[in-house]
């Protein structure tokens, strides 16, 4: 289990927001897809998931309808929004500054 | 659209919580599901996928709590919480809560309620299109400097100016109305024929008076108001076309006016006639009877329309010497002209309740320093144990909210009440004038300042704890015994509001004794009369029957012949207008053998009995009454007052003395007494020099008559009324006692209601004052009963120990009263016009005012001195 203190704060909204970038998706299927890509690194537990997601709504950067799901039952969506977009774009180049300069330091010592 | 959409968000989190709650259970139930079916596809069994997924999703509530958080919706259950917690601190100290619940409320019902009367009368506009642009014309003579137009001039300034886009005139006038239960009083007024067009208002039902129909060959024609439509007609649409005989005068009903409209200048007014000027009056143009009002053209002031008036007033002066001499002409805005009389005393009264809601806010500021100090640990362990300053500010300001919603709910439930309250006290016949006060009540402009009362009392609620609790004082407020500090700080500030509650106490108590005084000396005036046990009846006959000379002297003697058989009657007189009423009808007149130094003399002419001013009470100085055979076949005689002989007689005896109406120079007048000042106008009026002249010679079918008994005045009236319904049920009269008819006058109504208020005002500012002036030495007390202890432990006297309080309250009080007198003279100068036989620097008064208040504070710093004096050391060393 992954309290959101095990990634740097802010990250899991960065990975949401890239994840739902390509279509929109159910919490389940969020934390799934997280799992998957970060090579069964990450587990995003629902602990964190659910908050960010509503606190990303709250924003405006994500919006959510319900929907018939893959197993065929109703489930929850999200997407991103044309402000989450923006979000996303400066939050992910935020991120790369971030960790070229943590590399930068690490490599050195 | 983003920000849009935030804002839907947040209200649906707001107002459909049951939904997104359920949305919020759906959504983690079905992670939850999906959660064990992988699980169960990993090949788990069903009961260790069910547990699994459980242990994953630990703390499922939390979740959704955090959830809730990001939503925003603890913010609102955080609020609730904090109300609650408000009201639960507030209830433990239900003497702080009500004090500052009822200190708020009665501020605000004595502000919202004056402030609803300025709001009607002042605030809003009258009811004409673009009013500001409608203006008062009037002539000017000496003797009264808005006084009337007559026909002609009126008709020579319409042609004339080039100011006005139209000017017509009205008159207020009585009528005797035909009903189906016989001739009634009915109010009303004669206009010309754009009067309505002029102020701008369309009649609801049927038309307006055309261009021409106020001439003498139009048909007779009447406009009902809206109140006369309702009452007298049932508020049936036709109405138009009826036909309502008015003074004998047959009259066509062409249509109503506007439920909204009203003329306070003619009010209580039923039905408006037209001008057909026929009458004696209007043909003379010496004589004045009609007020203008017109409507100034676009682009012109006030200023350049006075120029043109005057200018025209000059021209007819050389025009027509004899009737124009000394009229002049002047301009005033329709507003001023009709609440011109009350605007200063409605600033004053709104002045002396702002000064009540300045004194309960200082009770309001002191009571919340003096809580703050006994919360001071409260506070400081909050603080200690993580409560953010932000989290403590919160708390004053719901405490504060919880505070105020109820203090201005309070406020305006007693408000609406105050209001009806003072609106019953106005006598009927003075409301029925004040038509602007129609629908007074919490409409929204009042409701708006009321609202601004309650934030400024909720940031005094909220600010006043929060800056008193600085962070460095939290900290010291955990350690023990650490108030010296802090009741410095408090006895300066706390000591420094005192100053200014007593300080206003002071000005409102000096404003009440003067207006107070005022009221005394104008109720006391020298009426020349005796008005106790003393009845007057208005008496109108028709005009079929009594409208020639003969038939109203006939009707004259017959009524006071019966009238004076009535058991209890002594003696009754007549007299054209009753004292104590206005100054008005007057005449020229000129004075046999004196050069004239160009000017009109003019002078109020009364047509009296010879038995009115026996009857009356007034003393004869000189010479004789009238006598019964004095009519239009004697000499003509006239009785004056001292004021005109004192004018043109002085130091010789008038009687004798011959004068002259201008109009008729070759008929004189002789003089053949001399009476006593009457006070034929307003109470708070000079009395001008005034003319009596035979009833039998000028006699009408309109008059007064006074009826002096030997009982009750008051039980007598109906007899009145009776008696002379037996001579001729047509006639109509009205009724009052003279005293009834002298308090409930305008000028009396004014004074008195002013005294009374401001009144009120002044000995609830002078309660709330001495207990501010008793909380702040009482807490001394307390604070300083560890001190007191210690001197009297070293030999102090409790003589010694009262002279400390009594200093400390003596020097409050001191600086109080020198401020307060201060200002207060400062306001008296300012009220001046209000002011009657009463200087507004009254030494009476300022120095009962400083006796008062300094016996006042002496009682209030008593109790406590007492407590101080009876302190026993060893207990009060022992505490701390």
């Amino acid at each position: 289990m992954s309290r959101p203190t095990d990634l740097v704060q802010g990250t899991l909204d960065l990975l949401i927001l890239t994840v739902i970038a390509l279509e929109p998706m159910h919490g389940w299927a969020i934390a799934q897809r997280i799992h998957q890509i970060s090579g069964e690194v990450l587990q995003v537990g629902q602990s964190a998931l659910y908050p960010s997601l509503h606190k990303l709504e709250q924003n405006g950067w994500i919006s959510s309808e319900w929907a018939v799901s893959d197993n065929n039952r109703r489930a929850k969506y999200y997407t991103l929004t044309r402000a989450g977009r923006k979000a996303l774009a400066q939050e992910a180049a935020q991120w790369e500054r971030l960790a070229a300069a943590i590399s930068l330091v690490v490599r050195a010592v | 659209m983003r920000f849009a959409n935030i804002v839907r968000l947040r209200l649906r989190s707001l107002f459909s919580r049951t939904a997104v709650e359920q949305e919020l259970d759906e959504e983690l139930q079905y992670h939850l599901e999906r959660e064990m079916e992988a699980h169960a596809a990993a090949g788990l069994s069903p009961e260790q996928a069910r547990g699994k997924a459980l242990a994953s999703i630990a703390g499922y509530e939390q979740r959704k709590e955090e959830c809730r958080d990001m939503r925003g919706l603890n913010l609102l259950d955080n609020l609730v919480q904090d109300i609650h917690f408000a009201i639960r601190q507030l209830r433990k100290n239900p003497g702080f809560t009500s004090t500052a619940i009822f200190m708020l409320a009665l501020g605000m019902c004595a502000a919202v309620a004056i402030f609803a009367f300025v709001d009607a009368a002042l605030l809003k506009p009258l009811p004409y299109r673009d009013s500001t642009r409608l203006v008062g014309v009037y002539e000017t003579v000496p003797m009264f400097p808005r006084s009337n137009l007559s026909y002609h001039d009126y008709l020579d300034w319409k042609k004339l100016n080039t100011v006005f886009s139209s000017l017509d005139v009205y008159q207020r006038r009585g009528y005797l109305l035909r009903t189906a239960a016989g001739l009634q009083a009915a109010r009303g007024a004669r206009i010309s024929d754009g009067f309505f067009r002029t102020l701008g208002v369309s009649p609801v039902v049927g038309r307006d008076f055309y261009a021409g129909e106020d001439l003498p060959s139009a048909a007779h024609t009447v406009m009902l108001s809206y109140g006369a439509w309702q009452k007298r007609y049932g508020g049936k649409n036709d109405v138009v076309g009826q036909t309502v005989e008015l003074d004998g005068v047959s009259a066509t009903i062409i249509g109503v006016l506007p439920s909204d409209f009203h003329f306070p200048l003619a009010e209580p007014a039923e039905f408006w006639t037209t001008m057909h000027a026929t009458g004696d009056c209007d043909l003379r143009r010496s004589c004045h009877s009609l007020y203008g009002v017109a409507r100034l053209k676009d682009g012109v002031s006030i200023d350049a329309a006075l120029s043109n008036v005057q200018a025209i007033a000059k021209q007819l002066e050389r025009q027509y010497p004899e009737s124009n001499r000394n009229q002049g002409a002047t301009l005033t805005m329709l507003s001023d002209v009709i609440v011109g009389d009350i605007r200063p005393i409605l600033l004053v009264l709104l002045g002396g309740a702002g000064l009540l809601l300045l004194i309960a806010g200082v009770n309001i500021a002191s009571l919340l320093l003096v809580r703050c100090e006994s919360r001071r640990r409260e506070i400081a362990v909050r603080s200690a144990l993580g409560a953010g300053r932000v989290r403590l500010v919160r708390q004053f300001v719901t405490e504060g909210f919880v505070l105020v919603a109820a203090g201005s709910a309070l406020g305006l439930t007693a408000a609406y009440w105050t209001i009806q309250a003072l609106l019953k006290l106005i006598p009927a016949d003075i409301l029925a004038r004040m038509t602007f006060l129609n629908g007074l009540g919490l409409n929204l402009r009042v409701m708006l300042f009321a609202a601004a009362i309650s934030a400024l009392a909720l940031g005094l609620y909220a600010i006043t704890p929060t800056l008193r609790l600085s962070l460095a004082e939290m900290r010291e407020g955990l350690a023990e015994g650490s108030r010296g500090s802090a009741g410095v700080f408090w006895r300066r500030l706390g000591t420094k509001l005192v100053v200014v509650e007593l300080a206003t106490a002071v000005v409102l108590l000096v404003g009440a004794g003067l207006l107070g005084k005022s009221l005394y000396h104008l109720l006391r005036v020298n009426l020349g009369m005796q008005p106790e046990r003393l009845a007057t009846m208005s008496v109108a006959a028709p005009k079929s029957g009594y409208d020639k000379d003969e038939q109203a002297i006939v009707l004259a003697r017959s009524v006071l012949s019966r009238l004076s058989t009535l058991p209890g009657v002594q003696s009754a007189g007549i007299a054209s207008q009753l004292p104590v009423t206005s100054n008005g009808n007057t005449t020229w007149f000129r004075v046999v053998g004196r050069p004239h130094n160009g000017g009109h003399e003019e002078a109020p002419e009364r047509q009296v009995s010879p038995t009115y001013f026996p009857t009356a009470g007034a003393r004869l100085i000189r010479g004789r009454y009238f006598t019964e055979s004095e009519d239009k076949s004697r000499p003509p005689v006239g009785i004056i007052n001292q004021a005109m002989a004192a004018r043109h007689f002085p130091n010789e005896d008038p009687v004798g003395k011959r004068i002259y109406y201008i109009s008729h120079a070759q008929e004189p007048i002789e003089i053949v007494g001399l009476i006593e000042n009457i006070k034929e106008g307003p109470l708070d009026t000079d009395i001008p020099p005034v003319l009596y002249i035979p009833f039998n010679r000028s006699p009408d079918r309109f008059f007064s008559v006074i009826v002096r008994t030997s009982q009750d005045e008051q039980s007598l009236l109906p007899t009145l009324t009776a008696a002379v319904r037996e001579l001729d049920p047509d006639i109509v009269t009205t009724t009052a006692t003279m005293r009834d008819r002298i308090d409930d006058s305008p000028s009396a109504y004014l004074h008195r209601s002013s005294a009374w208020l401001v009144g009120g005002f002044a000995a609830l500012a002078l309660l709330l004052s001495i207990v501010g002036l008793y909380g702040v030495v009482a807490y001394s007390v307390s604070q300083r009963t560890r001190e007191i202890g210690v001197r009297m432990a070293m030999g102090a006297q409790p003589g010694s120990v009262y002279g400390l309080i009594l200093k400390e309250a003596g020097w409050l009080t001191v600086l109080g009263l020198v401020f307060g007198l201060g200002c207060a003279i400062v306001a008296a100068t300012l009220m001046k016009g209000l002011l009657f036989g009463v200087r507004s620097w009254d030494l009476a008064t300022l120095a009962a005012v400083a006796v008062v208040l300094g016996l006042a504070s002496l009682m209030a710093s008593f109790i406590p001195a007492r407590r101080a004096a009876s302190v026993n050391p060893v207990e009060a060393l022992r505490s701390e």
